[in-house]
């Protein structure tokens, strides 16, 4: 088969960690069968990592969070509401998390790394926007949830601080400092300490500049979470610890142990100091969190723009242009929120992280102002992206179709578009299609499903389903065009299929004229097979008389009721018998195609029997009458 | 909430089901006997879960252990259902109309293709390549095994024979959704036209033994099961989620008509070894458990009357006062607790199954749940 297929987003444009579709398929094609590349066929996919397997778990949980986010009330105000959002946010990215988890358990088996490493971008970033837009974190707790945010970030330091801790003695190990140096950093003083006390029992002579630092580590002032102290009091004792910090330096204390001496520096937030651990700190958001530790700890989230640009100038170092990781990262600092939805839009390759957290934000009441120049606005826009890619899966579909339905102004259209495209393999899926439509009124899809299940019954000759989907959809063209093949089978095989189903039509029988037709007339079978022949003799007039019966079939009528006007006693009354003749009159009389008739010696041969039954019927019915009357 | 355990199911479950229970062991299955959960999955793979030991929960009820995934295999088409035909096999129905046995291989963990009966539903001509028609239901009473299909036919195949046993061609004009034995050699069918049919197998003529159907608009009927010992009792699920109780020995309506779902009824069962129990799932993603052993409860004198235990009861006199209660005309009149398990769920809950204490059910979310407390 000369064929290779290539899955392309449409949304590709930046370098990794966005190229992952691109990359992993440009590498099977090369192991394909070598085609020449003019019969390629493409496969064009709207996201691409739809179809990752291990990420299903992320769009099917999400989903739960979704439309717990949509159904949350907003009239909670104030603290509680946003208390509720931040609890949503953390949702979002505890289920980023599992997925992860999940990978690194599989990765035995068969691990895309490149999705591992997207999935922590993105968690990354969500972290960080949770941080600044959804909290809005304040000024001291700001800096707070900022190292926590490194600190559960930057987690290649664990198995270096495992390694060192399970060492027979730590500070003779060749990372001790490293480790004690990361703990600083990341402002984690207590795990600082216990280390440094360790250091401070191997070497007795350092035990004096140890008391020394060890105290400062320990008086250092940090923002409290709680109400406990204004941001002015932490200030003034900020500044205070940081003087005497900076007289002990200046004396030389600890100028006889070159790593106490460069912690002091740090905790005086010496940025060269602090620069000359850029190995320990690998990225320049921890380069930032800790620089607004140690000098700036009462930072206010509109200041955190000037430092971060300060902060990554000077990491980078004009060595490495910043990517697009930074440059998302830095749009958040800069309180861009739109910057970051677009580029994480234009890098990552799934629509599902800009979707969810556009929506999030758009809840949290931040994106109102802005209106896109197309389409609705831009929290509608992005989440009719990420469902229509969803409606491409053959399973996850059905979650697109709740995202649609929050989507005030364009999700019904997208629905209705999409909807009729699902495949209908099988009666259940149809099913659940249908009752997707018929809870939104939706009955333009609604009827042409039915008629397409309807179609598909009727090519596998299928009549009874056909019917039963024709009279769910109301469809009385279609029912008629059914009710036609069972009379038309009927008069080839001159017995009815199916009968369980015609006997049991209920009220259905009324949805078209023709299905009432074949209703009656079967019940005119079942009437003359329990040998009711008054009754049946009646129905079958009244078929005609009352024009319930196409005219077509008036002669099969009439056929059937040779057997009637034969039967030893009268059944059809004069007056009966009158209504008979009158119709095989109008029927050979009416009939424009009247040479038929004549050319047809079946018809012709049925026509005179008909007659003469009639005749002698009526022959019969006046002596009888008339006897009844006299006597 | 805090029962509902979420293992990592990924695809959309269509048919969970629980691994039958050698005898001896089911009786004690609240306490000692570990077991396994069967969960099918619609994207083409059958998979084996171990959900751990069943009644060895915590001091709180709580579970500690996620369910593990024990083995799966590959599977042509969506699993519409399926059924334990003993301890090690499965027989899973397509929806490419291909009956297939499958085995699990409990000392290595492996599962097989033990024996498959390609479309063994069919439109039309059985040689054209598009001609399966999907098969909606399978039943197994070992070693026989029937399965209905959309293209209305029922099949007999006996799990050692290559060939089917008995074939009721076009045995209806609309789809069969699902079938149920009724004694071991009756059948009950439920078909898109509201009928409840009961087919001797015995008999030679194609045609049902007996015919029941809905009043009024045929509302398509989904799903059936029969009370685990009065076999006269069934229970069906239609399409406008309406929970149906017939009486197969009087008249050919149901007895009763409960309100119940807003959308399909997919699944209906029994509790089996507590027939006051019955559960029902639905397309509108509820589950709803249905109690009326408050009944039983409330005639306390009746069931301890001589002072004989309950235990020492024999089981049809126990559930002689149970089935009034599901046969009661009035069911507003005797007490019926309904709840719904999962309050907040937006997507179709396609299956479940229940095994003393616990209820398994697989969801739209591809995501199986299982709850271990049914009655704490």
């Amino acid at each position: 088969e000369q064929r290779e297929t290539q899955s392309h987003t449409g949304n590709y444009k930046g370098p990794t960690p966005a190229g992952s579709g691109l990359q992993q398929r440009g590498a099977e094609q090369s192991t394909g069968d070598g085609a020449p590349s003019s019969s390629r066929v493409f496969v064009v996919r709207r996201d691409q990592d739809i179809y990752i397997h291990t990420l299903r778990k992320l769009f099917n949980e999400s989903h739960g969070i979704f439309m717990g986010l949509q159904r949350s009330e907003e009239e909670l105000a104030g603290k509680s509401r946003k208390a509720q959002l931040v609890q949503v946010s953390k949702n979002y990215r505890s289920v980023i998390r599992a997925c992860m988890e999940d990978m690194h358990q599989a990765a035995g088996k068969f691990v895309r790394s490149l999705t591992v490493s997207i999935l922590s971008a993105m968690e990354l970033i969500w972290n960080l926007c949770e941080i600044l837009f959804v909290e809005a974190a304040t000024a001291g707790p700001l800096l707070l949830r900022l190292l926590d945010w490194v600190r559960l970030h930057v987690c290649d330091v664990d198995s270096m601080v495992r390694e060192v801790l399970s060492s027979e003695s730590p500070s003779k190990h060749k990372l001790f400092w490293n480790v004690v140096d990361v703990f600083v950093l990341q402002g984690r003083m207590d795990e600082a300490r216990h280390l440094l006390s360790k250091e401070a029992s191997a070497n007795p002579a350092s035990m004096n500049m140890y008391k020394i630092l060890d105290d400062f580590m320990k008086k250092m002032p940090v923002p409290s979470l709680g109400n406990t102290q204004t941001l002015t009091e932490l200030e003034l004792k900020w500044q205070h610890w940081h003087e005497e910090c900076q007289r002990y330096l200046q004396d030389g204390t600890f100028a006889s142990n070159p790593h106490m001496e460069s912690i002091c520096k740090i905790l005086l937030g010496d940025e060269d100091a602090i620069l000359e651990k850029k190995e320990l700190m690998t990225t320049w958001y921890h380069f930032l969190v800790t620089r607004l530790l140690y000098s700036h700890p009462t930072v206010k989230p509109m200041e955190l723009r000037f430092y971060a640009q300060s902060s990554m100038d000077l990491f980078l170092g004009g060595e490495s242009s910043p990517e697009p990781l930074d440059m998302i990262l830095m749009a958040a600092f800069e309180f861009e929120m739109h910057q970051v939805i677009k580029e994480c839009s234009i890098v990552l390759s799934n629509w599902w992280f800009v979707a969810h957290l556009t929506d999030l934000l758009d809840h949290c009441k931040l994106l109102q102002s802005h209106n896109l120049y197309f389409g609705s606005n831009m929290r509608e826009f992005l989440l009719l992206e990420y469902a229509s890619g969803l409606f491409s899966h053959h399973s996850l579909w059905q979650l697109g179709v709740d995202y649609f339905d929050h989507c005030p102004e364009y999700g019904r259209v997208y629905l209705e578009l999409h909807i009729e495209r699902i495949p209908l393999s099988t009666e259940q899926k149809a099913l659940k299609v249908l009752r997707i439509c018929e809870q939104r009124q939706m009955h333009e899809q609604v009827r042409s499903i039915c008629k397409i299940m309807a179609m598909k019954a009727l090519r596998n000759n299928r009549l009874g389903s056909a019917l039963s989907w024709s009279i769910r959809a109301k469809d009385a063209a279609f029912a008629t065009l059914i009710s036609d093949r069972f009379l038309k089978d009927y008069c080839e095989k001159g017995c009815f299929s199916d009968l369980d189903l015609i006997d049991n039509l209920g009220p259905s029988m009324l949805l078209s004229d023709r299905l009432t037709f074949l209703g009656k007339y079967r019940e005119f079978h079942r009437l003359y097979g329990e040998k009711r022949f008054a009754e049946a003799a009646r129905l079958l007039l009244t078929l005609m008389t009352a024009h319930i019966a196409p005219c077509s079939f008036w002669m099969t009528l009439l056929t059937d009721a040779l057997p009637l006007l034969e039967q030893k006693e009268v059944i059809f009354s004069a007056e009966q018998t009158y209504e008979l003749m009158r119709c095989l009159e109008d029927l050979t009389a009416g009939n424009p195609d009247k040479q038929k008739f004549q050319d047809d010696d079946v018809e012709t041969t049925k026509v005179e029997m008909l007659r003469l039954a009639l005749a002698r019927n009526l022959a019969r019915v006046i002596v009888k009458e008339g006897t009844v009357e006299g006597s | 909430q805090t029962l509902l355990q979420h293992s990592s199911g990924q695809e959309k479950v269509s048919q969970p089901r629980w691994e039958p229970q050698p005898r001896a062991r089911l009786m004690t299955a609240l306490t000692f006997s570990s077991k396994c959960g069967i969960v099918s999955i619609q994207d083409n793979r059958i998979s084996i879960w171990s959900v751990g030991d069943l009644g060895n929960t915590g001091l709180n009820g709580e579970y500690h252990g996620e369910p593990h995934l024990l083995c799966d295999i590959q599977h042509n088409g969506d699993v519409m259902d399926m059924q334990f035909l003993d301890q090690e096999r499965i027989v899973v129905a397509s929806s490419t109309g291909t009956v297939t046995i499958f085995r699990h291989h409990q000392n290595n963990q492996t599962l097989s293709a033990d024996h498959r009966w390609a479309k063994a539903h069919y439109h039309v001509d059985q040689d054209t390549s598009c001609g399966g028609a999907a098969c909606t239901g399978v039943v197994c009473n070992n070693p026989e095994i029937v399965t209905v299909g959309e293209d209305g036919r029922i099949n007999l195949f006996r799990a050692d024979q290559k060939d089917a046993v008995r074939t009721i061609d076009n045995a209806d004009s609309s789809t069969l959704h699902a079938v149920t034995f009724l004694r071991t050699t009756e059948i009950l069918t439920v078909n898109s036209i509201g009928q409840l049919k009961i087919w001797d197998l015995r008999q030679q003529r194609n045609e049902p033994s007996q015919i029941f159907s809905l009043a009024g608009d045929r509302v398509p009927l989904h799903c059936v099961d029969r009370h685990p010992n009065q076999q006269h009792i069934v229970a069906t699920g239609g399409q406008d989620g309406m929970l149906s109780i017939w009486d197969i020995r009087q008249g050919t309506m149901p007895v009763s008509l409960l309100n119940a779902h807003e959308a399909e009824m997919w699944e209906v069962h029994f509790h089996p070894s507590d027939p006051d129990h019955l559960f029902t799932c639905s397309e509108d993603g509820s589950l709803w458990h249905w109690d009326t052993s408050a009944n039983v409860s409330e005639k306390p004198s009746f069931l301890h009357q001589g002072g004989r235990s309950t235990a020492y009861l024999s089981h049809s006199t126990m559930n002689q006062s149970v089935v009034s209660a599901w046969l009661s005309n009035d069911p507003t009149k005797d007490r019926m607790e309904i709840t719904n398990l999962i309050p907040n769920q937006t997507l179709s809950v396609n299956s479940l199954d229940v095994l003393g204490p616990c209820l398994v059910y697989g969801t739209d979310a591809e995501a199986i749940y299982v709850n271990r407390q049914l009655f704490a």
